[in-house]
């Protein structure tokens, strides 16, 4: 699909949408909480996929996750524009889970929804803190009033019970 | 390749971009040298993306999707755009190539055609000023005119008579005429080959009996047999009403 958008090809592009957006845009909306700004960066990126659609190569690994990581960095660079996350072109995704299929992408949410519920509290509260608020370490720890060093095992921990839950 | 373990929960944050600027340089640094930590980046990197599953899926408004694609149009249309404003350059390049070089050329033809018409004119103001000088020398009053005779002959009345007939031109130049009384004057004929003779001029001699007629009015092309100098009233006659004094055949 991403080489028919390279031949400038509309037709595909509005398909690589409509099987796309709504992971960009929940992504962004979670961050966001602004439907508006949600809007706003899910324009951004696709216009910027259909301009430069070299950007993405397979070897950065699904397009699900790449734009999904795409999707949340952009909305943490607008929610803290001080700090910008990273550049589009560094975004690679190791992932072996495919998730170009609707049905696959399905299955994937509710995994990662009952993974991240069988979590303590507050070590769901510490990787969605750093992820969907774009939390420092040092942020969450005045937050939830925990030590440095708890936090960074607590996110650790977290990352590596979602990747053992997918392997 | 194992990771560093001083190093295996500051990765985590740094996949999450949560990890502080002091931390994040040491790392940055431990990492271009590590391979087993890269690879660890990578993986959580990939394990992070799967908290955007966790998400509820919302879909966005059509106008979105309208949007994009209208941007989308737009941007297909300003591209060939600029794809034609890139190519009308090189056009407009070639064919201002072209017309100089068309410019070029017509301009040493015309380089040569002044240069012919300077040369020509050059050779005409050449020539006009050899006549002109040939004319003043012959008509001039102040000529020194020397009629060069066998020697221990007395001077004799002579004229020289010189016609171009496709010209109509005609140049006497006389010497050593006999003065005429006052109210006569000499009068030169052209005799043609057929028909009557035909007046070519009223003069009178000066002091040194010399005398001069340039180009008086004759009929174009006529066949001269002869030429003849008549004594005739000083106004002239139209037709000869003396015997010539003086009478001549071309040579």
């Amino acid at each position: 699909m991403v080489s028919a958008i390279r031949s400038r090809d509309e037709s595909a592009m509005a398909h690589l949408y409509d099987r796309y957006s709504p992971i960009v845009y929940s992504v962004a909306l979670r961050v966001l909480g602004d439907t508006g700004a949600a809007e706003d960066i899910l324009q951004e990126i696709f216009l910027q996929l259909w301009r430069s659609p070299e950007l993405f190569d397979s070897s950065r690994g699904n397009l699900a996750a790449w734009l999904s990581v795409i999707a949340r960095n952009r909305a943490i660079d607008t929610l803290r524009r001080w700090r910008p996350i990273t550049d589009i072109a560094d975004v690679i995704v190791s992932t072996e889970k495919d998730m170009s299929a609707e049905t696959d992408r399905t299955r994937a949410m509710e995994r990662v929804r009952e993974v991240l519920g069988d979590m303590p509290g507050s070590q769901r509260q510490a990787l969605e803190l750093a992820y969907f608020d774009g939390m420092t370490h040092s942020e969450i720890a005045r937050k939830t009033g925990e030590p440095l060093g708890t936090v960074k095992t607590r996110i650790r921990a977290g990352l590596l019970t979602l990747r053992k839950a997918f392997s | 390749m194992n990771v560093h373990e001083e190093f295996a929960e500051d990765l985590a944050l740094y996949a999450l971009g949560s990890l502080e600027r002091d931390e994040r340089l040491a790392l940055e640094k431990h990492l271009e040298e590590c391979a087993g930590c890269r690879r660890e980046l990578d993986l959580l990197r990939g394990d992070m993306s799967l908290l955007a599953l966790s998400v509820d899926g919302r879909v966005p408004r059509a106008h979105s999707r309208q949007r994009l694609m209208r941007a989308i149009g737009r941007e297909r249309r300003t591209r060939s755009t600029r794809r034609w404003l890139t190519v009308v350059p090189w056009f407009a390049a070639a064919a201002l190539a072209i017309l100089a070089f068309v410019v070029w050329r017509s301009n040493v033809g015309l380089r040569e055609v002044v240069s012919r018409l300077r040369q020509h004119s050059a050779d005409q103001q050449a020539q006009l000023e050899k006549a002109r000088s040939v004319v003043t020398t012959l008509t001039s009053t102040d000529a020194m005119r020397v009629t060069l005779v066998a020697a221990k002959t007395p001077p004799q009345p002579q004229g020289k008579a010189f016609y171009v007939r496709d010209l109509s031109s005609l140049v006497l130049i006389a010497t050593n005429l006999p003065s005429l009384p006052a109210g006569k004057a000499y009068e030169l004929w052209l005799i043609p080959t057929s028909g009557a003779p035909l007046p070519a001029g009223v003069f009178r001699p000066d002091a040194h009996g010399s005398a001069t007629v340039l180009n008086p009015p004759l009929p174009r092309g006529v066949e001269a047999k002869t030429f003849a100098i008549t004594v005739e009233p000083e106004q002239g006659s139209s037709a000869p009403t003396s015997q010539p004094v003086m009478l001549g055949s071309g040579e």
